[in-house]
């Protein structure tokens, strides 16, 4: 079995990673394009390791506000998949779906989106995981389930900090998988796959690395 | 006018008044402040995880609630911090995603916490002040100067403990 150590990856493991959400991103538009009615595509231009201090630098600030959406892996693999978009961007795509009806900003200390606003933001996060975990688990024939999403809308750092202390556990580093939209839709969001460490050792044997 | 030093996550740093210290979006991981307040030399520390002897790869000691807080002592000792007089206030700890599961990861912020008033007690370190728990990320400032610990958090205002 292959034996990983996440401080020193190899270059062709995120190749793997990356296609694997090219191959997700395929997935996952149909189902978009059908949820928001308009042209989507969807791409991933890089993985990339990064350190924990750097995360905030490289997702656009420690203290930005983020909308993250977890689902936990059960199956064959353990861990969790995190789709992350900045807080206006998740305000587009809640309009969008809701027909184009903006988002209405709440009261001081109230959550940014009301039930039925959350609720849109975690079908968005499903299915995008969801598409993602179907590449994964076609590709390397192992059983993967994902739970229902939950979702916390605060500080990058403070929402990075559940995915960056699983990764804590296993090395210094963390997987960032960076994901672009364009055509109708134009924005950026960020996915975080935590395998737990046999996670890792099983998809690479799986794939024959 | 002091500055503003940063300290990133699993990461811990020295600072003298009248410079003051910070660290952005505590979620589950903890913030703990130190300070002797004679000297008016302190630090901040950002820790991730509860227990280094539980982890194989422990090297980064900012990581860990124990290394952490005795790699903060250490220093601020070498920069002329009186160990006896020191004092300390922590914030952060939360859960940030409400999953109905029984996995460890689920409480791990409780968990940094409990490691963390450990680590300092087991250092004779009293606490004088929390903010921990709840589902709410924190955003902390420390003055060493008079030891006030700013908390932000996103829609709550802020609060000096």
């Amino acid at each position: 079995m292959a034996k990983i150590d996440l401080n020193n990856m190899d270059d062709s493991f995120f190749d793997v990673l990356k296609e694997l959400g090219n191959i997700g991103a395929g997935n996952a538009t149909t189902a978009l394009s059908q949820m928001l009615s308009m042209r989507i595509d969807m791409k991933v231009p890089k993985a990339e390791l990064l350190a924990f201090h750097e995360i905030g630098d490289a997702m656009g600030g420690e203290d930005q506000i983020m909308a993250g959406i977890d689902l936990l892996i059960e199956g064959d693999i353990e861990g969790s998949i995190m789709f992350l978009v900045e807080l206006e961007a998740a305000k587009k795509l809640i309009s969008i779906a809701m027909g184009g009806m903006p988002v209405e900003d709440k009261p001081e200390g109230e959550p940014p989106f009301n039930e039925m606003e959350q609720s849109v933001l975690m079908e968005f996060g499903n299915i995008i995981a969801g598409a993602y975990l179907n590449s994964l688990s076609t590709l390397t024939n192992l059983k993967i389930v994902p739970t229902p999403p939950a979702l916390c809308v605060d500080m990058l750092n403070s929402i990075m900090s559940f995915p960056a202390i699983e990764f804590a556990e296993l090395g210094d580093k963390m997987l960032l998988i960076d994901t672009k939209f364009s055509d109708d839709l134009d924005l950026n969001g960020y996915f975080i796959l935590v395998p737990t460490l046999e996670a890792y050792e099983k998809i690479l044997t799986s794939l024959g690395m | 006018m002091g500055q503003m030093i940063k300290v990133g996550m699993a990461d811990l740093k020295l600072c003298k008044a009248p410079d003051k210290i910070t660290t952005l979006g505590l979620g589950s991981c903890v913030g703990i402040a130190i300070r002797d307040p004679q000297t008016k030399v302190g630090g901040l520390a950002h820790i991730m995880l509860p227990d280094s002897t539980q982890i194989a790869s422990n090297s980064v000691k900012a990581k860990f609630a124990d290394t952490g807080v005795k790699e903060l002592v250490d220093i601020m000792v070498k920069n002329g911090a009186g160990r006896s007089r020191m004092v300390a206030k922590i914030a952060g700890g939360a859960k940030m995603f409400a999953f109905n599961s029984k996995n460890e990861m689920m409480s791990v912020g409780d968990r940094n916490v409990e490691a963390v008033k450990k680590a300092l007690g087991a250092l004779k370190i009293p606490i004088l002040a929390q903010d921990t728990g709840d589902s709410y990320g924190r955003t902390v400032e420390f003055d060493p100067a008079t030891g006030d610990f700013l908390i932000k958090a996103v829609g709550r205002g802020q609060k000096t403990i």
